[in-house]
């Protein structure tokens, strides 16, 4: 057995997991959290559920290292009762990133996790992100493989009072794969947590984003999926008001193209003592192609009485008028259909603070335009 | 034709010739039989009503797929206008200023000017500029322009006021040297210290290699742009044409009279 099964506490929650995702199984599409994302074909693809024999990483290490905060904190936030695929990890699970910063510290690069996948095989990435008070961080969870694979990462962050956290998950899997993850946050008082949720790969991808906010906190979720081909990318988030004067921003903007499909849930729960929360959310999809789909569905909660929410998604096509604009100065048609998609994409990947990050995602978002023209179409 | 047209030009072939040029869009019948010849270093102007169909004529010319083109031909440097797509004819140096020049959040002005140039050099066999020779020529284009320079970095006529978006256009077309410049209403909207600058921008441009078609409803842009030629244009055709008097002619009586024009030439 793994050495997370050394910490009776842990073994337990994992027995537990094991035992939920037995009696459950995979989600279907008759609830209403999965209604557009159908996963039987993970299911289906026979790819082995239990994962392959563990390497040795820094959570395994630290489970025998410093195992009073991973049992603290190991599978205390991400819920196994409301999410098969995080008791199908938290059962499963053999290794994955354990980044603990003290308090009061500053962590001037960005740290990068980098999760390359093997073809034919499941895994199941555990990352526990522990930041103590006052310090300050950037981190980037990267995703890639090649060939057909299912990768079931579970991400759990604390984030320290008056901490200051970003993390950037840059999905790039095949488009054969199968990518399912959960990010799950809980910030304490006046904490700042940013997240940009950047899912450019896979061929059945599911996020789910979620963030707990204490008083005086801000959270910000944004994203952007780019898809095409037969690809289908779920973004669910959530944002849970739990107490008073926290400020939330969520951006996300998805391009469709091909007989892709997406779908955007953003929740915002606002709770009975949250007073003078202020939360904001938008949502906007640039559709290239007639066969694409996007359910996009806000979900407020708002229980307390003195606070100011607001939502928008929008659906549309590329601006006609701008593209005649820059093809009447001699822009080519392609170059200035992948100008108004990169335009369009741009204040996302503006809003990361990581400049190198920038410059690579611009990159690849236009190498992902024109391969797009160039390659015959990938089933899934 | 003008015979002082004929006279000038004899030993020179146009660059633009339009002949009978029918367009519709939907089922709207917009341009019902334009004819207009136009010789390298002239200016001419395209005055008539609203409605007459003189933005149809200068988006048909640049290329916009919202017009269907019916019946007649567009010539230019002696090739089928027509067959090409729009940014082939930027390329070969067709050039409008956009009655409403469009706003695109996210692209800077001076990436799109890039790569505007840039795509124009390619096209007659010259090298791409590199940044530090295209700044260069853009600070000096943004002078004859009175331009700020902190709006090379702005997103493309995103936020400007309708005089810069205007200025905007006739800076483009300073930087991008076209053989045909369409100026749709460039001068509507304007104060006149914004008209004259732009006007200025214009007549700098002026050359014996150059030609000008501007559009407009008002007279008083040709007090600043002097024609060599006027046209008026109504009910989708040229009703008639002068030189420059003809301006001055509409704006006393105004365009009340091309009523009966118009029934002639039907």
């Amino acid at each position: 057995m793994t050495a997370a099964a050394t910490i009776p506490a842990l073994a337990e929650i994992r027995r537990r997991a094991a035992e939920l995702f037995e009696a459950r199984g995979f989600p279907t599409t008759r609830e209403e959290e999965w209604r557009f994302t159908n996963v039987s074909s993970i299911g289906r693809a026979r790819l082995p559920i239990a994962p392959p024999s563990a390497q040795v990483h820094s959570l395994r290490a630290a489970l025998e290292q410093e195992p009073e905060i991973i049992e603290e904190h190991l599978a205390r936030y991400a819920s196994c009762e409301s999410n098969p695929f995080v008791a199908l990890n938290t059962s499963n699970f053999e290794d994955g990133a354990f980044v603990h910063i003290p308090a009061n510290t500053i962590v001037e690069e960005p740290v990068w996790l980098d999760f390359k996948a093997v073809p034919g095989r499941t895994t199941h990435p555990r990352n526990l992100i522990v930041i103590g008070a006052g310090s300050q961080i950037r981190l980037v969870e990267r995703y890639t493989g090649a060939g057909k694979y299912f990768t079931n990462a579970v991400t759990e962050i604390v984030v320290g009072q008056n901490a200051v956290v970003e993390h950037i998950k840059l999905e790039e899997e095949s488009l054969e794969s199968f990518h399912v993850a959960t990010i799950q946050v809980r910030q304490a008082r006046n904490s700042n947590f940013k997240s940009h949720n950047i899912s450019f790969g896979g061929g059945l991808v599911r996020n789910d984003v979620n963030a707990v906010l204490s008083t005086g906190c801000e959270g910000t979720l944004n994203g952007l999926y780019l898809t095409n081909f037969k690809q289908h990318v779920d973004n669910h988030t959530a944002l849970d008001h739990a107490a008073h004067h926290a400020v939330s921003h969520e951006l996300y903007k998805g391009i469709l193209d091909g007989a892709s499909s997406a779908v955007f849930n953003g929740k915002i729960f606002v709770r009975k003592d949250a007073q003078k929360t202020d939360a904001k959310q938008t949502n906007k999809n640039l559709v290239l192609s007639e066969n694409a789909v996007i359910n996009t569905k806000p979900e407020l909660q708002i229980l307390a009485d003195d606070v100011r929410c607001t939502h928008g998604a929008t659906v549309g096509q590329l601006d006609q008028e701008a593209l005649f604009y820059l093809r009447a100065r001699g822009i080519d048609k392609r170059d200035a259909r992948d100008l108004l998609i990169y335009a369009f994409a741009r204040d996302v990947i503006h809003r990361i603070g990581v400049a190198g990050i920038q410059t690579y995602l611009e990159k690849a978002l236009f190498s992902r335009l024109i391969d797009s023209r160039r390659l015959p179409e990938v089933t899934s | 034709m003008l015979v002082s047209q004929v006279e000038g030009t004899l030993s020179r072939s146009p660059v633009l010739e339009i002949k009978n040029l029918h367009a519709k869009t939907g089922d709207k019948e917009i341009l019902r039989g334009v004819s207009l010849t136009v010789y390298p270093g002239e200016v001419h102007a395209i005055m008539g009503p609203n409605g007459s169909g003189k933005s149809t004529l200068a988006q048909v010319i640049a290329g916009r797929d919202l017009y269907q083109v019916t019946d007649g031909e567009v010539i230019y440097d002696g090739k089928d206008l027509l067959e090409l797509a729009p940014e082939e004819r930027a390329q070969r140096g067709i050039f409008l200023a956009f009655q409403y020049p469009v706003e695109i959040p996210g692209v800077s002005n001076l990436y799109f000017l890039k790569a505007a140039l840039n795509a124009i050099r390619k096209n007659k066999g010259e090298a791409e500029l590199d940044a530090m020779d295209f700044l260069a020529l853009v600070r000096q284009k943004m002078a004859l322009m009175g331009m700020d320079e902190s709006l090379l970095n702005r997103a493309i006529n995103t936020g400007f006021s309708g005089g810069e978006k205007k200025r905007n256009e006739i800076f483009q077309m300073a930087v991008l040297e076209p053989r045909l410049a369409l100026l749709d209403e460039t001068d509507s909207g304007l104060d006149i210290d914004a008209l004259k600058i732009v006007a200025n921008g214009v007549n700098t441009l002026r050359s014996p290699d150059r030609s000008i078609v501007a559009i407009t409803h008002y007279q008083r842009l040709l007090n600043y742009i002097i024609p060599d030629y006027v046209h008026v244009l109504a009910d989708g055709r040229i009703v008639k044409s002068g030189d420059k008097s003809l301006a001055l002619e509409l704006e006393e009586t105004g365009y009340a009279g091309i009523d009966a024009l118009v029934e002639v030439a039907r």
